[in-house]
């Protein structure tokens, strides 16, 4: 039954000679997003920009052209219709208004008024005012540092530094692919979608702090191996275990993707793409950039070789 | 480490059972759950408004516009005092948060001093010797004032929703000036929004018949209101009226929404204060017209035709049956002591809502099947056992939900279904380390012995990174994604529970039943 049997316990993968190629790679996704962010930026949703979103469910079928032209008819600024899962579903956003909170308010009652006819059902109406966007939006900046500070004193704490720059590169790596990822194809970045890049910020850490523990472990027991083979061995070594939790992980992801609804797609689809970027990045991005950043046993001797027997006697 | 202590098995046996037991009044219906008996646990998983359909808004009351007003009525009482007393002064108004006036003759200082400061208190009051007075409002006396408006506020609101018929909202103050106002189950947010939009401050003035309202100036005392009503021409008229208030809406103790020929109209009740106002105010102006003011809009300004002393009257005006039930509610519920902002919107139909349900359920569901088939068919028998432990984590993060009343939201499940996926990697992690110590050439009981050891830093540094993130979403995030960060973090505990302990004890189970030579990993 266990198909795991056939799965070598210890693979022989020269991932250590490929490390170019994967830098190149890494450094073409962070151009990319990068790139993308600078020339279309991020499709900002309401929570973020300020404004109205309307879901409606119409009578039949909807005629988005005919819709398109009643509402642009209203003066209400820029609005931009979508279906949304089904052909009787209709996304509605209207921008940010001129003017405080009562002039948005105004413009939910003129939109209503004149889908009065069409609409069977209004299945969610989201109006974020200036200011609670711009709050929103302060907030959302500040608990992204503030996540990826802390994760980073973590592992600074945990590690010595040679690992914590390059878990740290890897993480910034993975949170700027996944933001870069919203970029690239315009999907909703709202604050859903904030919290999926920060779920990732914290699985792709924890992919890496795996590989990385096994690193250590591996610079204690094999004193005189290369560092290339010492990196491969543990890379190797815990490779079964990275692709299995990806796999499950992905498994409950695309469930949740194919049936969840449309309303979290968007943010389904940045977790998926996310656990795959840590999942690259903790194999080929990480452990590389360990030898670079020069781990040393020495350094790790002193240290350590206390840590290893404290763990020995606590049993 | 193979032997289990007898306190382990206890607690994981202790964890279980109080798992289960408060997980599972979710399983029954709603008023099963809420007619079992009070010592067994009967709290559901309350669902988020975005799951069971409902409005959340959050509004920002308006505490300045009340200073404003309590300086003004100080500037108005100023002027009164010194004129009567016969104190000259200039310059009297008001600069920012500050009253500001002068004394003329700096001779009446102290007399003003002595007449003023009495009344002045809660205030910082200065009059220097050259005449130059200055009144602030204490920090204590706005603290204090701000409370009360807060207070005052959320209490006005609730009895407006109530008035709905809902009777489940939840109103909670948030910060300096916010109300967090959540609605369930609501079918038509814009009527909440219109009710919670008007301060609904009524009360009955006097019209200026001195002046037209088309006058170049408006005499002090006196200002000029707009109206919904029109004149001849068809134009909205606008109604010249004294600012002082012969009855407020204060001393209203009904209001109902009727029809008077025909009309629909709002009928009235005074408390006896009032009424003795009222007919005091309407014995002396027969024949005069009486503006009814509604938030600084005349609603109309009949002629007094008789003195009204029953101390209940009707309110007539360009009504339609909607309006004048509002209307009716809010004079019932009470004015608004500021006005109200509506600075966010979150609603969301019964349809969207359930089909959310539906849909996160499914997914939830087809997720658990897939790993669940995967586990097993990567590692066999010790893929079950972690199953089991999946499993027993399902319940468990049900049973803490329902516990702590966290609020489970969309994202809330696609947290749940994302700890489905994670919460194996700690029995991954110690599972490939007993097959590498195994090929190592170890027994069986070391191997295990060795796996879980060495792969409990690990999981738990792992584990830490990601409540690291849950914690600061949960602190920075809103609504649903608050909901998101409390189901991660409970996932992440109760999965390195039963990953850690609870398959540590089946699998020392089976090794003490069994004692197999290889293990089938």
């Amino acid at each position: 039954m266990a198909f795991i049997k056939y799965f070598p316990a210890q693979p022989k993968i020269d991932f250590l000679s490929k490390r170019k190629l994967f830098l190149a790679f890494s450094a073409f996704l962070l151009i990319g997003s990068l790139v993308s962010l600078a020339v279309q930026g991020l499709n900002f949703g309401v929570d973020f920009r300020g404004g109205i979103l309307i879901e409606v469910r119409t009578n039949g079928p909807a005629d988005l052209p005919d819709l398109r032209s009643r509402l642009n008819n209203l003066d209400i600024g820029g609005v931009t219709l979508q279906e949304f899962g089904a052909p009787t579903d209709v996304l509605i956003n209207v921008q940010r208004q001129e003017g405080a909170e009562a002039e948005q308010l105004a413009v939910i009652e003129l939109v209503k008024a004149e889908l009065g006819d069409v609409v069977a059902e209004y299945r969610r109406t989201e109006f974020v005012g200036p200011k609670v966007g711009d709050e929103l939006r302060q907030a959302g900046i500040l608990a992204t540092v503030l996540a990826l500070t802390a994760i980073g004193l973590y592992i600074w704490f945990r590690f010595e530094w040679q690992f914590a720059v390059a878990a740290l590169i890897a993480l910034v790596h993975d949170v700027v692919a996944t933001i870069g990822f919203f970029s690239v194809l315009q999907i909703e970045f709202n604050l859903a979608t904030l919290a999926a890049v920060l779920t990732i910020a914290g699985y792709s850490i924890n992919d890496t702090v795996v590989v990385f523990d096994r690193v250590r472990e591996m610079l204690r027991r094999f004193k005189k191996m290369a560092i290339t083979d010492l990196l491969n061995l543990a890379l190797n070594l815990t490779l079964s275990r990275t692709l299995l939790t990806s796999v499950t992980t992905l498994l409950a992801l695309i469930a949740l993707y194919v049936f969840g609804g449309e309303v979290i797609r968007g943010f389904t689809s940045g977790l998926i793409w996310g656990v795959l970027i840590g999942t690259y990045s903790s194999i080929a991005l990480a452990v590389p950039l360990l030898y670079y950043t020069g781990v040393r046993r020495d350094n790790l001797a002193a240290s350590d070789a206390s840590e290893e027997e404290a763990v020995e006697d606590a049993s | 480490m193979v032997q289990i202590s007898r306190w382990q098995l206890v607690l994981v046996g202790l964890v279980l059972v109080l798992g289960i037991a408060f997980a599972l009044p979710n399983l029954v219906g709603k008023q099963t759950a809420e007619s079992l008996p009070d010592w067994l646990p009967h709290k559901q998983v309350s669902l988020g408004l975005d799951l069971r359909g409902g409005s959340s808004l959050l509004l920002e009351v308006d505490v300045d516009s009340v200073f404003t007003e309590q300086l003004e009525n100080i500037v108005e009482s100023i002027r009164l005092d010194l004129r009567q007393a016969r104190i000259g002064y200039t310059d009297l108004g008001l600069e920012g948060d500050e009253v500001v006036f002068t004394i003329r003759d700096p001779s009446q200082v102290q007399r003003a001093r002595e007449l003023l400061a009495p009344q002045l208190q809660d205030t910082l009051f200065s009059l220097s010797d050259e005449g130059v007075g200055r009144i602030v409002l204490t920090d204590q006396a706005r603290a204090s004032r701000r409370n009360s408006v807060m207070q005052q506020t959320a209490e006005i609101v609730r009895r407006r929703i109530d008035e709905t018929g809902t009777r489940e909202a939840s109103i909670q103050r948030q910060g300096e000036d916010r109300v967090l106002v959540q609605v369930p189950g609501i079918e038509d947010p814009e009527r909440i929004k219109t009710l919670l939009g008007k301060t609904a401050k009524l009360n009955f003035r006097l019209v200026n018949t001195d002046v037209p309202a088309n006058a170049p100036r408006i005499p002090p005392g006196s200002e000029l209101l707009p109206s919904d009503d029109q004149d001849l021409s068809g134009l909205p008229r606008s109604y010249v009226v004294r600012k002082r208030v012969m009855v407020s809406g204060d001393n209203l103790v009904d209001a109902q929404a009727t029809f008077q020929d025909g009309a629909p109209v709002v009928s009235f009740r005074f408390d006896s204060v009032g009424a003795q106002r009222f007919a005091q105010v309407t014995r002396e102006n027969v024949d005069r017209p009486f503006a009814i003011v509604l938030d600084d809009r005349v609603i109309s300004a009949p002629n007094i035709q008789e003195p009204i002393l029953g101390g209940s009257g009707i309110i007539t005006g360009s009504f339609t049956v909607e309006e004048v039930q509002d209307l009716a509610l809010l004079l019932r519920a009470g004015a608004l002591p500021a006005p109200l902002v509506i600075l966010e919107e979150r609603s969301v139909g019964p349809g969207l809502g359930e089909d959310s349900i539906r849909a996160g359920e499914f997914a939830a569901i087809l997720g658990m099947i897939l790993v669940v088939v995967f586990m097993a068919a990567a590692y066999g028998l010790f893929g079950l056992m972690a199953n089991v432990a999946l499993i027993t984590n399902l319940v468990l993060i049900l049973g803490a939900l329902s516990v702590l009343q966290a609020t489970l939201t969309l994202p809330g499940i696609a947290g749940i279904v994302l700890t489905i996926g994670m919460a194996v990697d700690a029995n991954v992690l110690i599972f490939e380390r007993i097959r590498e110590e195994t090929r190592n050439g170890r027994g069986p009981v070391t191997s295990i012995d060795a796996g879980y050891k060495r792969a409990l830093t690990t999981i738990i540094d792992s584990n830490l990174t990601t409540l690291i993130a849950a914690l600061l979403l949960f602190q920075f995030g809103t609504g649903p994604i608050k909901g998101f960060a409390v189901t991660l973090a409970i996932g992440l505990v109760t999965s390195m529970f039963t990953a850690i302990m609870v398959t540590r004890v089946m699998v020392i189970l089976w090794l003490r039943r069994r004692r197999p030579v290889r293990l089938p990993i």
